[in-house]
């Protein structure tokens, strides 16, 4: 954007500048300050669990906070020195929520029923948070630009279809809870499709940088919308085949509609034609509506979400939810003072609806409020970013935050039918918490490159002042 | 744990939670446009120096009618621009701290000064390599210009004008 203010004039009027010349501080120290008050509300939410659910200050409270204090110091160090440009308030909203969630699963964890016995989900979680911490210091520090990534497009692309189709294998692949979306080796166990989302965005962008132009120009117009020509209509119909390969064989409704809806996002951004998003809507409905017509998974959950409280609805979790946040009320129970273990699986997909009965719509709507925050901040990078890769990039991300949170929270609110996806940073779970740190990674790589003043370049060199062109006849 | 307790705790964990989203969000509102900083300075001084010279032309006797007030590029790249000849004297070349910057790989860095004595305009050569001509002739010297007279440099060519 300050490019068209430094092209050489001799009528610059004296004083008006170049325009639009705006450069980002770094804010290093905000961002320390919001890592502090996001640490109390993590330590806080930790102590007072436990002050609610036993009457006293948990125990390992010091030990808890510090191990937390230390990795969140860990990454900010790490930002001052790799990235020391990007965005400020991201790692702290990141922070807040991690915090806040490992205080929930702890919560749960302390419950007497509902949940596995002599398990200890959160001492898991920190040890996975640990991991994700490592990830994103590792991607900050070996990825000292992100446009390197572009060379990566098709090598990410087609390492994203692998693990994707990974959990189908036999051996490997398991089924938990309905989805086949997990794969073990040996005592680890994780969810290839959280890492799959991270390359799936590299892909996208590195694909969309280079054909937009086919897929933004070429069309013609029906009824006020351009639609696309026919043989452009070959991505987009090769992603709702796979999004639709892993609604039918791996019964993951969420990721599924998380990866179409990823790519849809993506096209539209980078072709600004609203054509791509009524071809990608009508094909939403009909994948949809296959879905729901052809496998049983689909069904049980539409009618779990019309009619949860009907005789035999399967929604059995849904309606506990429900009961909970209502009885959370405006503003909530108090922390260890409701009964979330009475969802199953009140730790993981369903902990927004724990967080509801405890912290009440107050919380809720913070913390939604803070998930916004991120995924504004992403968009903003986009804008501000001067590479289209990288807009893309940014926006990619920023979508996959968005398109996360309004899948699950509008799932356990009964605003759209449940599917299973975790909420970022909150819910229990080791290979989304790695894959959501390594994606904050990306997103401050890509941020620290858009905020970055550009460097200047003076229309001369200092050492042209003794170069100059003799006309040879 | 009395009651009152838990709903201290409770109500203070919420004011936390909020100040926290308060707190990010006053960052990114002070941060919404980034910050003027460099360029700023350099403004600020910009302004402050404009303002010092619209002092000085202040005191200065008021050009008569019919005196040249600019330089004009009838031809080559830049043809069409227009500077001033109030912050005479004006220097022409490719460098960037030339008033009159030419894009024009005939022209050196600092070719050729334009500046006044008296009533009269001169213009005269500083070193450059391919020359500059009034009319078809290469100067050696300052040489007088009044309106209308053709300056050649590389391939632009300069003009006086009212």
């Amino acid at each position: 954007m300050s490019r068209a203010g430094r092209t050489p004039t001799t009528k610059r009027a004296p004083g008006a500048g170049p325009l639009m010349e705006l450069v980002h501080r770094r804010r290093r120290g905000a961002e320390l300050y919001l890592l502090v008050l996001s640490l109390v509300v993590g330590v806080g939410a930790y102590a007072a669990v436990g002050l609610g659910v036993n009457g006293q200050v948990p125990a390992d409270l010091v030990k808890h906070g510090a191990w937390l204090a230390a990795l969140v110091v860990a990454a900010h160090v790490t930002i001052r020195y790799k990235a020391e440009y990007a965005d400020p308030v991201v790692l702290p909203i990141v922070s807040a929520l991690n915090g806040l969630g490992l205080a929930m699963i702890h919560r749960i964890d302390l419950a007497p029923t509902g949940h596995p016995v002599g398990s200890n989900f959160a001492a898991s979680q920190l040890v996975w948070m640990t991991l994700g911490v490592l990830g994103f210091i590792t991607v900050l520090t070996s990825l000292r630009d992100h446009r390197r990534l572009q060379s990566f497009t098709y090598t990410a692309g087609l390492a994203a279809i692998v693990l994707l189709l990974l959990p189908l294998l036999p051996g490997i692949g398991k089924t938990v809870n309905g989805a086949r979306i997990w794969i073990h080796l040996g005592p680890m166990s994780f969810q290839p499709g959280e890492i799959a989302k991270v390359l799936l965005v590299i892909a996208f962008a590195g694909y969309l940088v280079l054909h937009r132009d086919a897929l933004a120009l070429a069309g013609r117009r029906v009824l006020f919308v351009d639609l696309p020509r026919g043989r452009d209509l070959g991505p987009i119909l090769a992603m709702w085949l796979v999004s639709l390969g892993i609604l039918v064989f791996q019964n993951d409704l969420g990721s599924s509609l998380m990866f179409f809806g990823l790519f849809l996002v993506m096209l539209y951004v980078s072709t600004e034609r609203p054509g791509w998003l009524v071809v990608g809507g009508v094909l939403f409905a009909v994948g949809a509506y296959a879905g729901y017509v052809t496998t049983a998974h689909v069904q049980a959950r539409v009618h779990g979400w019309l009619d949860p409280f009907g005789k035999d609805s399967p929604s059995y979790q849904l309606v506990q939810a429900m009961y909970g946040m209502a009885w959370g009320g405006l503003t909530g129970r108090g922390l260890g003072q409701g009964s979330p273990q009475t969802t199953p699986i009140s730790w993981s997909d369903f902990i927004l609806p724990s967080l509801g009965e405890e912290l009440g719509l107050t919380g809720v709507i913070a913390i939604i409020l803070l998930y916004a925050l991120l995924v504004e901040r992403g968009l903003r990078t986009a804008l501000i970013c001067r590479d289209n890769f990288g807009k893309l990039v940014a926006a990619g991300l920023a979508t996959v935050f968005a398109l996360q949170v309004f899948v699950v929270v509008g799932g356990v609110t009964r605003l759209i039918p449940l599917t299973g996806l975790t909420t970022p940073f909150l819910s229990q779970g080791g290979s989304s918490l790695v894959a959501n740190w390594v994606i904050v990674a990306l997103l401050l790589r890509v941020s620290d490159a858009a905020r970055r003043p550009p460097p200047e370049f003076s229309d001369q060199p200092a050492d042209m002042d003794s170069t100059q062109v003799v006309m040879m006849r | 744990m009395s009651e009152l307790t838990l709903v201290l705790i409770r109500f203070g964990y919420l004011a936390v939670l909020w100040i926290f989203v308060l707190s990010a969000v006053s960052v990114i509102r002070s941060d919404m446009f980034g910050a003027r900083v460099a360029r700023d300075q350099g403004r600020v001084q910009e302004r402050r120096s404009a303002k010092a010279a619209s002092k000085a032309r202040a005191k200065a006797p008021k050009p008569r009618r019919g005196d040249p007030t600019a330089v004009v590029i009838v031809e080559g790249g830049n043809s069409g621009e227009l500077v001033p000849l109030a912050a005479a004297p004006l220097l022409i070349g490719r460098g960037s701290d030339a008033a009159i910057r030419l894009d024009d790989d005939y022209v050196s860095t600092r070719h050729a000064r334009i500046a006044s004595s008296g009533d009269q305009w001169y213009v005269e050569d500083l070193g450059s390599t391919n020359g500059t001509y009034v009319g078809s002739s290469r100067i050696t010297q300052a040489t007088a210009i009044s309106l209308g007279t053709q300056i050649r440099i590389g391939k632009t060519i300069l003009e006086l004008r009212k």
